[in-house]
């Protein structure tokens, strides 16, 4: 596959490790004192697993998985808010299938789906579209998930719907935005990060400058990272790199896909379609000031909180996370998921008790996944 | 031709003429089954071998879209069941076909995977000997299921569990996998993908019986449906108490099913297969029983992909990158994500 | 979080909504090329590689920074041969 199998050449990664071992012995990390760094996207939690990088690395660089999985920071009200819509009569909700298995506090949309309500997973808000033009007398509501990457794809199809006067078409958006949670992250004095490896897809539609606060006012190094094996080798040695002389900028290792300042016409989408919320809440690190979006007044008729008068600006639920519980501490990298009690205990994939082990993006999911069982044996 | 309807109604159900008309035209006539009690009578000469022992196998068949690139739920029906016999080391010889027809549903399609049903199981060498129809409403079922129950014969001498592998077997699987997961993926038209992708559907009895004359050590065998070659190593690894270990490298592939399961976020390790096996062979036996496979269509892409080992009880990858990972379990069905 | 994947636009296929037809590894899927498109016609697109991302084509692939970025790695490995080329070398010297 072109602009990806290049990417994952065994032989770079060889040169890529012993350059990073070579940095991390300069600057003195070790498997007791290690550098900390943080992969913000679930994505590239996912990749690191899938390729084995976290045992290939030195010893003294470690992975810390943040919060840029969606589906595991979606608190379990909106879950909730999602099923409330999608029993109504009449009503055809879409939805990526990430969210499918999202438990809310009674059940999630794949069990609504069972017991009758008409749940219906795509690929994209386009094919949501699709289904309200063919079917006028439904109302045809889209769960809107997902950071800046998402966002541009769910706002372009509000003003597609807008343009052809569909009525039946409207979205639960739920977006929420990368910078403010980093944000909220290295305000917190427990914070014990050394540097960041940035969202690569995110930034294709912001561009890299939204994170100079991290550099400038946190004077942490951060690299804009692609999502394969050798982007993320690639980007480690590029933090180490900055740590060892020093420096704290904004790095990007994507250039092939990420411009500096972003996509203009998503960038104009989103700014078209969607304002901020004061605050939005987020499933184990609570309220972060100015972190989700909401649809515009002048979008008011594809807006399904409007139309169902259900969500975010309805009446706040107050849903605690479950005892024992230890997701923020993970998420904030206080914790590792095998240090979670109730990791491999009370919460597993089957029957996730916390949000990381719900997405397969989740830490604690792919800790289980792809390394879990022998993780957990080390654990116990 | 006393059926002239072009759909099944209740009344193809309720036991009078038109049911008989039903039956007689669309399904008897074509599988021809030896005589016509409600019962086969049957005489196997391989059963009357000291030793010899009767395999008996049940499965029930739904799939959307009833009709896919590379088959239809008749093909699956007799080849998957067929299948299962032959991974346990059995000779399939006969089965039996039950359909649950929605009202509604087109007699023409009926005929089409009926015929479907009598090419495969001639070419399997299976005898169709036993069916029933029942018809139910609109809504009660999908358009058309199939059960069908198959009976073989398993030769003195043969012995295939999944316990009886151990560390040194080596893994072989006979083609490339994931084409039939990937296929239904893209028939079923919600996620708007295209592509030249086929079903791999299959029937493997006669891939079976000759790696097991080439092989006749072979210790177990398993047809990878649902979950896909990580679940059935998964089941293996834990019946025999040892760890099984795959190369990335070596697991065979096609791109466009690389390329679906990148655009949706999926594993190919999980999808499913209708004629894909794996078989755990001692390692001095693997040539041959690669080189048998390979004699045959259903087997041309045959090749190694890990061996039992001892030191861990998991299924683990080493991937193309070098690392390595552990290939655990599926929860529930595998969804298509976006992040 | 954001799967995304590199995929090349083949045809147009409504040239009013911004349609295209990408592929990756041979699988077809239409998908938006809003994003992407530029004051000229669309048609312009066609043999490009974007970024294909939930129907939508978000960013398009530059090839000649993909080349860097694959060249700096390339020299990174040289290098590393190099170097152990040179250990090698120096572990022989001292067995001698």
């Amino acid at each position: 596959m072109k602009f990806a199998s290049e990417f994952r050449d065994p032989k770079a990664a060889k040169a890529l490790l012993a350059e990073i071992a070579r940095v991390a012995d300069k600057i003195g990390a070790t498997k007791e004192k290690p550098i900390h760094i943080m992969e913000i996207c679930g994505g590239h939690t996912h990749s690191i697993f899938r390729y084995g990088l976290d045992k290939l690395i030195h010893e003294g660089v470690e992975f810390i998985h943040g919060p840029g999985c969606p589906v595991c920071v979606l608190p379990r009200a909106r879950v909730d808010e999602c099923i409330e819509i999608a029993e109504r009569e009449g009503v055809i909700f879409t939805t990526f299938g990430d969210a499918m298995r999202v438990p809310g506090s009674k059940k999630s949309l794949i069990q609504a789906k069972a017991e009758g309500a008409d749940i219906r997973m795509v690929y994209s808000p386009l094919d949501a579209l699709e289904l309200a033009r063919r079917n006028p007398e439904r109302e045809v509501v889209f769960f809107g998930l997902g950071f800046e990457t998402t966002t541009p794809s769910t706002a372009l199809a509000i003003q597609q719907a807008s343009r052809e006067g569909l009525q039946n078409f409207s979205v639960f958006c739920n977006h929420i935005t990368v910078p403010e949670p980093i944000k909220a992250l290295l305000d917190d004095p427990h914070m014990c990060l050394d540097g960041f490896i940035g969202p690569g897809h995110v930034s294709m539609v912001i561009g890299i400058h939204p994170y100079d606060f991290i550099a400038e006012d946190y004077h942490k190094p951060i690299a804009v990272a692609g999502f394969e094996p050798l982007d993320l080798l690639q980007s480690v040695l590029m933090v180490l790199n900055q740590v060892a002389e020093g420096r704290a900028e904004v790095e990007n290792q994507y250039a092939r896909v990420v411009p500096e300042h972003g996509n203009p016409v998503s960038l104009a989408a989103i700014a078209d379609v969607y304002e901020r919320r004061p605050s939005f809440e987020w499933r184990g690190l609570g309220e972060i000031d100015a972190s989700g979006l909401r649809i515009r007044p002048a979008y008011a008729a594809f807006d399904a909180e409007e139309k169902f008068g259900v969500g975010y600006a309805g009446v706040r639920t107050e849903l605690k996370d479950p005892e024992g519980c230890a997701c923020g501490a993970v998420m904030t990298g206080r914790m590792k998921p095998v240090d979670c009690p109730q990791f491999g205990r009370g919460c597993t994939p089957e029957m996730p008790l916390g949000a990381l082990m719900v997405s397969s993006e989740g830490a604690c999911a792919a800790y289980w996944q792809y390394g879990g069982a022998r993780a957990r044996e080390a654990a116990e | 031709m006393a059926l002239r309807d072009e759909r099944v109604t209740l009344a193809h159900g309720g036991g009078g003429k038109a049911m008989r008309d039903l039956i007689e035209e669309v399904f008897t006539s074509v599988f021809a089954p030896p005589g016509m009690e409600d019962q086969a009578r049957l005489q196997a000469e391989a059963l009357a071998e000291p030793g010899a022992r009767l395999a008996f196998t049940t499965d029930s068949y739904v799939v959307t879209p009833i009709e896919f690139p590379g088959g239809d739920i008749g093909k699956i029906a007799v080849c998957g069941t067929v299948n299962d016999l032959a991974v346990g080391g059995a000779a399939p010889l006969w089965l039996s076909a039950a359909f649950i027809i929605e009202e509604g549903t087109e007699i023409a399609l009926l005929r089409r995977i009926v015929a479907t049903m009598a090419r495969e199981a001639e070419a399997a060498g299976v005898r169709i000997v036993t069916g029933d129809t029942k018809v139910v409403g609109r809504g009660a079922c999908d358009g058309v299921f199939v059960t069908t129950a198959g009976v073989g014969v398993i030769p003195p001498g043969i012995e295939m569990a999944a316990g009886l592998v151990a560390p040194g077997d080596v893994a072989i699987v006979n083609g490339v996998l994931g084409d039939h997961g990937a296929t239904i993926l893209a028939a079923r038209g919600d996620l708007a993908l295209s592509s030249a992708i086929e079903s791999d559907c299959a029937a493997l009895g006669h891939l079976m019986v000759d790696v097991l004359v080439a092989a006749p050590g072979a210790k177990a065998a398993r047809d990878l449906t649902r979950g896909g070659l990580a679940s059935a190593l998964n089941e293996i690894a834990e019946a025999a108490g040892c760890g099984i270990e795959i190369a990335e490298d070596a697991l065979p592939l096609r791109a466009e099913v690389v390329g679906m399961c990148e655009i949706l976020g999926l594993d190919p390790l999980y999808l499913a297969n209708e004629g894909r096996l794996v078989v755990f062979v001692p390692e001095d036996q693997a040539e041959a029983a690669l080189s048998a496979m390979r004699a045959r269509p259903e087997g041309e892409g045959a090749v190694i992909v890990g061996r039992a080992v001892e030191g861990h009880k998991q299924v683990r990858m080493t991937t193309a990158f070098g690392g390595q990972r552990i290939v655990d379990m599926l929860v529930g069905e595998q969804l298509p994500r976006i992040c | 979080m954001c799967l995304g994947i590199p995929g090349q636009i083949v045809a147009i296929t409504d040239e009013s909504r911004q349609m295209a037809m990408a592929e990756v590894s041979g699988v077809r899927r239409e998908v938006s090329v809003a994003c992407v498109a530029d004051e000229g016609p669309l048609s312009g697109l066609i043999g490009q590689w974007a970024l294909i991302h939930v129907g939508f084509a978000m960013s398009l692939i530059d090839e000649d920074e993909a080349a860097k970025t694959l060249e700096a790695l390339h020299d990174l490995g040289e290098a590393q041969e190099a170097l152990e080329q040179m250990a090698a070398g120096d572990a022989a010297l001292a067995g001698e």
